[in-house]
């Protein structure tokens, strides 16, 4: 089940720096840690996660497992134009979600 | 402006009297109501978000930062999924909605027992008998993410413990685990929570022991935990042993805590180090 919060302004003036959050449910496990059984948990962690605006990339990240579990990422955006702003979080053991936000610029 | 004319006293008559003896019985409690606001000015309680940083405090406050809101939009999804034997969803029987006040009131006596449960308890008796599902395990996510949400309900109100009789004995037994020394370290809660809080252990402030915003994000857990789960930590941390899951002590302390925060603001879901 993918459960994702983006924080994204629904309107911004053409030229204006905005901020885009995404926060997502994740165990991040690092593969380093042994389980009950003694065992090691194999790494799930998330590997990418990238944004793009109306379809064209304009931010990306690889994820290390050094990154805690639900991890928060925050960056800034110059508004262009009108349209769809997409987030994308990809994984180990098949993991994808997408998330989109609609943006409205003037 | 013309004054009014002054009324003429009229004669007293029965429904009167009873209003005004109604008024008169009622003026202690006005005035323990208008002491308690003045009082409120001054309360000294901190809860551990008051102790916390700013960058916290604000990742707390906003609800697309603060963890604890993913597990309360998980909650929601599982609120509305059938589940159990009886094929039926929690929204079957309550409205969300409803579940305003309920985090603030809890622990409470169900309907036909002789223990206190706590949130766990409540939706581990709807599970086993309304839904004829297995009950969640402690700790599991589901659980903790169904807590949330009923929790979350609540946010913003005043912690208003249940004033059930049936519930005075447990709070005895609450308060008497809390003042009792307990583990190797030969500590118990007050030592901690109330001679020493607001000083260093370790670096880290000590807070003054209010569960003002669980089930919690904890980002030393790096997930949502309940009272129980912290309860835990701090008997492992003094060195004794902890309770059984299931145990009574865990509620009876809850119920004391709770009474000891009464009128403090409710944040669940809370977020802290």
């Amino acid at each position: 089940m993918t459960n994702v919060l983006i924080n994204a302004p629904k309107t911004a003036k053409k030229g204006e720096v905005i901020e885009l959050k995404a926060l997502i449910m994740h165990t991040m496990e690092t593969g380093f840690r042994p389980g009950t059984n003694g065992r090691i948990i194999p790494r799930n962690i998330i590997e990418r996660f990238t944004a793009s605006w109306n379809g064209s990339e304009i931010f990306r990240m690889d994820f290390s497992p050094a990154i805690a579990a639900n991890p928060f990422v925050s960056f800034f955006a110059v508004a262009s134009e009108s349209g769809k702003i997409t987030f994308r979080w990809t994984g180990d053991e098949g993991f994808a979600a997408e998330e989109s936000v609609a943006i409205d610029v003037a | 402006m013309k004054a009014s004319p002054p009324k003429s006293p009229s004669p007293l008559t029965l429904p009167d009297l009873l209003g005004r003896r109604a008024v008169l019985a009622l003026l202690p409690v006005v005035f323990a109501a208008s002491f308690a606001l003045a009082q409120a000015g001054a309360d000294k309680r901190r809860s551990g978000y008051q102790d916390m940083g700013a960058a916290l405090q604000k990742m707390q406050d906003d609800d697309t930062a603060n963890p604890g809101m993913l597990f309360v939009q998980l909650g929601r999804q599982l609120w509305a999924k059938p589940v159990g034997a009886a094929n039926k969803s929690c929204a079957d029987c309550h409205a969300l909605a409803d579940m305003k006040g309920v985090a603030v009131r809890y622990p409470a006596m169900p309907k036909d027992g002789d223990k206190p449960i706590d949130l766990e308890g409540r939706i581990r008796l709807c599970r086993t008998a309304h839904q004829q599902a297995e009950p969640l395990a402690p700790e599991s996510q589901d659980l903790l993410a169904l807590m949330a949400v009923v929790a979350n309900q609540s946010r913003g109100m005043s912690i208003a413990p249940s004033n059930d009789p049936r519930l005075v004995p447990f709070r005895e037994q609450g308060a008497a685990i809390y003042q009792r020394r307990q583990g190797q370290l030969n500590l118990s809660c007050a030592i901690c929570h109330d001679d020493n809080a607001g000083k260093k252990l370790a670096g880290v402030t000590i807070p003054e022991a209010h569960p003002t915003g669980y089930p919690l994000y904890r980002l030393e857990w790096q997930a949502l935990g309940s009272l129980k789960r912290r309860l835990r930590n701090c008997l492992v941390g003094i060195r004794a042993e902890a309770y059984p899951y299931d145990s009574v002590d865990y509620v009876a302390l809850e119920i004391y805590l709770m009474d000891r925060a009464k009128g403090m603001v409710f944040e669940s879901p809370g977020v802290r180090p």
